[in-house]
């Protein structure tokens, strides 16, 4: 009899190259993405120690925080950005790694080009230089953020030297209901939480609720991992996941396809698997949700009111609530909803996939954006553009009065030149509404992109399910 | 490469806040560069500075004696957030050897340990004796030694803390780890061998 083993286990045993005592090991990595903020420091270490690129057809790189979104962009169109872009691309071309560049439809934020191209597989390690890495830990993939000395050991060796992660079930049951999505499910999880709530973890999101999500549902979710302090998160790939993988650019085709969804099929956690922590959440009667502080924790139902730092007992809480206060400018008490907003920005690797943008066009078709609003559509990558403008979304979006621009990280790095200015109120569909995260004293209110969309047509926050003819 | 690091004696700047993230400890203005120095200048600067580059007063850091710091007193869960390096490299260019925390975020911690600069973790009652000594006394010195693994408080008190055997080794010894890990080149080169005919899809990609 074999211990029933987790698909965390299973990947984890797959991939250990030497076992480096003391509880480390040298992991293989299967596929390892750059982009330009923070590979050009990992190269140069390369070039010192004298040391070669182990494995460059298992590298990828695209440029994707930095670059501009405007229509005509150029490398230049950033200040600060042309020495980054361009040595991504000298980079990548000394080393033979594959670059999506700017002008090439395949260019776009990282975690949704690694999906969308079907370089990352179920059941592969994958990492980058970017903690949201954990996006395509939808496909059942065991994907993580590193720091840069980590991309240079991956360069160098193709491994990352680990420790066995403890491992946490976060089961979702219930159906949602409708007009609420993926991104509300999974701000409520970290309301409920906390952001330290699985630090360290690996986690396997499990439960009906997850197996009912479409696959760029499961990235919206698997995305957010990282704000609960998880090292990774995945899903067990079932037929969704290989519908969704099928015919991709860089994934297995013919005999080889076959093969693959044999070994994938066998990823799932066996019954009786055991996880070292297990938590549940029901999401039948979840409501939309709204950030109103200065954490992803800091989330309520749109029909709720910003909460009292003076009825907390945790007296650490209790500050850090104060100052979240402070800096977003609102009174405890406060309904969330009818709060007046000066900007909307859909996109981001949490919600910027055609299906976030479906959903957002759906609420803004025959409508138009409020007076005096700024609102931006960025999609996620060249492929995500090209399929809304075939489907009409951006004819839907500009019709409404918002800029479609091009793919990047945008508005959610906010070190490019897209920016809330300070002092002005932003509903964004991205993942962080940290002190400065759109710009240096711009207050951010994290949603769904239906709900994003909602409060640009409203002028205000509003729930999506209160709009005439909205899904 | 990491210096070795064992004793760090010096000053320690209380900032007790619970989840300080990376974008605080270096905003993104600060993070258009190729290149892992100078990055001091961007040490918590929405935080040093206000609109017009004038150092806030009020910040622990641009008080006396703190702004000469070696140590770092945090709160829990300190550098979540984005995984960039430079929070590291910004926090070492200004001069911190040692972050003490009663939690750190795991990617940042990961990247303390790849720079040499100490991540201790201690309890949240040795965080309040430190912080309420550092208030006491600023110019006070707190001592980490890492072989001991012990914090030495100004007054004296002593305390103890865990640190996994390979990071304290990496610490002292200020180890050459992707030198090290190719000496396992053996293994790497068994590895693939062996998962190029079990799993052939994740090696034999088709090309860009």
């Amino acid at each position: 009899m074999t211990m029933p083993r987790s698909i965390i286990d299973k990947i984890w045993d797959q991939h250990v190259v030497a076992d480096l005592g003391d509880g480390r090991v040298l992991l293989h990595i299967d596929r390892h993405m750059l982009h330009e903020v923070t590979s050009p420091q990992a190269y140069a270490g390369l070039a010192a120690a004298g040391r070669r690129l182990r494995r460059p057809d298992l590298t990828f790189a695209t440029a994707d925080h930095i670059v501009s979104t405007e229509n005509g962009r150029t490398d230049d169109t950033v200040p600060g950005g042309p020495e980054m872009i361009r040595a991504l691309r000298a980079n990548a071309e000394a080393t033979g790694v594959a670059l999506f560049d700017l002008g090439d439809v395949r260019q776009g934020i990282v975690h949704v080009i690694a999906p969308e191209l079907g370089i990352a597989l179920p059941g592969a390690t994958l990492v980058c230089g970017d903690s949201h890495t954990s996006t395509v830990g939808a496909l059942g993939a065991m994907a993580w953020g590193i720091g840069t000395s980590e991309v240079e050991h991956v360069m160098a060796t193709q491994t990352a030297i680990l420790r066995r992660p403890p491992t946490m079930r976060i089961t979702v049951s219930g159906t949602r209901p409708a007009g609420v999505s993926a991104k509300d499910m999974v701000l409520k999880l970290i309301a409920t939480i906390g952001t330290a709530g699985a630090t360290g973890y690996g986690v396997e999101y499990a439960g009906p609720a997850i197996r009912a999500l479409s696959m760029e549902e499961r990235m919206t979710v698997c995305n957010m991992s990282v704000e609960l302090g998880a090292r990774f998160g995945l899903i067990a790939p079932d037929e969704v996941t290989f519908a969704y993988l099928q015919g991709r650019p860089f994934a297995p085709a013919g005999a080889l396809w076959e093969q693959a969804v044999v070994a994938w099929r066998a990823l799932a956690s066996d019954p009786g698997a055991r996880f070292d922590a297990e938590i549940e959440l029901d999401v039948s009667s979840l409501t939309p949700q709204v950030s109103w502080g200065t954490s992803p924790q800091d989330c309520i139902g749109v029909g709720e009111t910003v909460p009292d730092p003076e009825r907390e007992a945790d007296p650490k809480r209790r500050q850090a609530m104060r100052r979240a206060l402070d800096y977003i400018g609102l009174e405890p008490g406060t309904p969330i909803r009818d709060l007046p907003v000066d900007m909307v920005f859909i996109g981001s690797c949490t919600n910027s996939r055609i299906e976030d943008l479906r959903a957002a066009a759906a609420v803004l078709k025959g409508r138009r954006v409020a007076a005096g609003l700024r609102a931006l559509v960025v999609p996620g990558s060249g492929q995500v553009r090209r399929q809304a403008e075939a489907e009409g979304l951006d004819r839907v979006f500009t019709a409404a009065g918002f800029e479609w621009r091009e793919p990047g990280c945008s508005m959610c790095a906010g070190m490019n030149a897209d920016r809330v200015p300070p002092g002005k109120r932003c509903v964004a569909t991205s993942n962080r509404n940290f002190e400065g995260r759109q710009g240096p004293g711009a207050r951010t209110h994290l949603a769904s992109p239906a709900t994003a969309a909602a409060a640009a047509v409203a002028g205000r926050i509003v729930d999506v399910r209160s709009l005439e003819g909205s899904a | 490469m990491p210096e070795p690091v064992n004793r760090i004696t010096g000053i320690a700047a209380p900032l007790p806040r619970a989840n300080v993230d990376t974008d605080a400890i270096i905003p993104k203005a600060h993070l258009l560069t190729i290149h892992r120095s100078g990055l001091g200048a961007g040490l918590f600067s929405e935080w040093r500075f206000d609109d017009d580059g004038r150092e806030r007063p009020d910040f622990v850091l641009n008080q006396a004696p703190w702004r000469e710091a070696k140590i770092l007193l945090a709160g829990e869960n300190f550098g979540c957030g984005s995984s960039r390096e430079h929070a590291v490299w910004s926090l070492m260019d200004f001069g911190i050897r040692c972050v003490i925390a009663p939690s750190f975020a795991s990617i940042f911690h990961e990247n303390c340990q790849k720079n040499g600069l100490a991540a201790v973790t201690l309890d949240e009652a040795a965080l309040a004796h430190l912080v309420a000594c550092a208030q006491a006394t600023p110019a006070a010195t707190t001592t980490v030694d890492i072989k001991a693994s012990r914090v030495t408080a100004p007054d004296g008190r002593e305390f103890p803390f865990t640190m996994e055997a390979a990071r304290r080794q990496a610490l002292l010894e200020g180890l050459d780890e992707i030198g090290a890990s190719l000496r396992h080149d053996a293994a790497m080169a068994a590895f693939e061998a062996r998962d190029r005919a079990q799993r052939p899809w994740i090696h034999a990609l088709p090309t860009a």
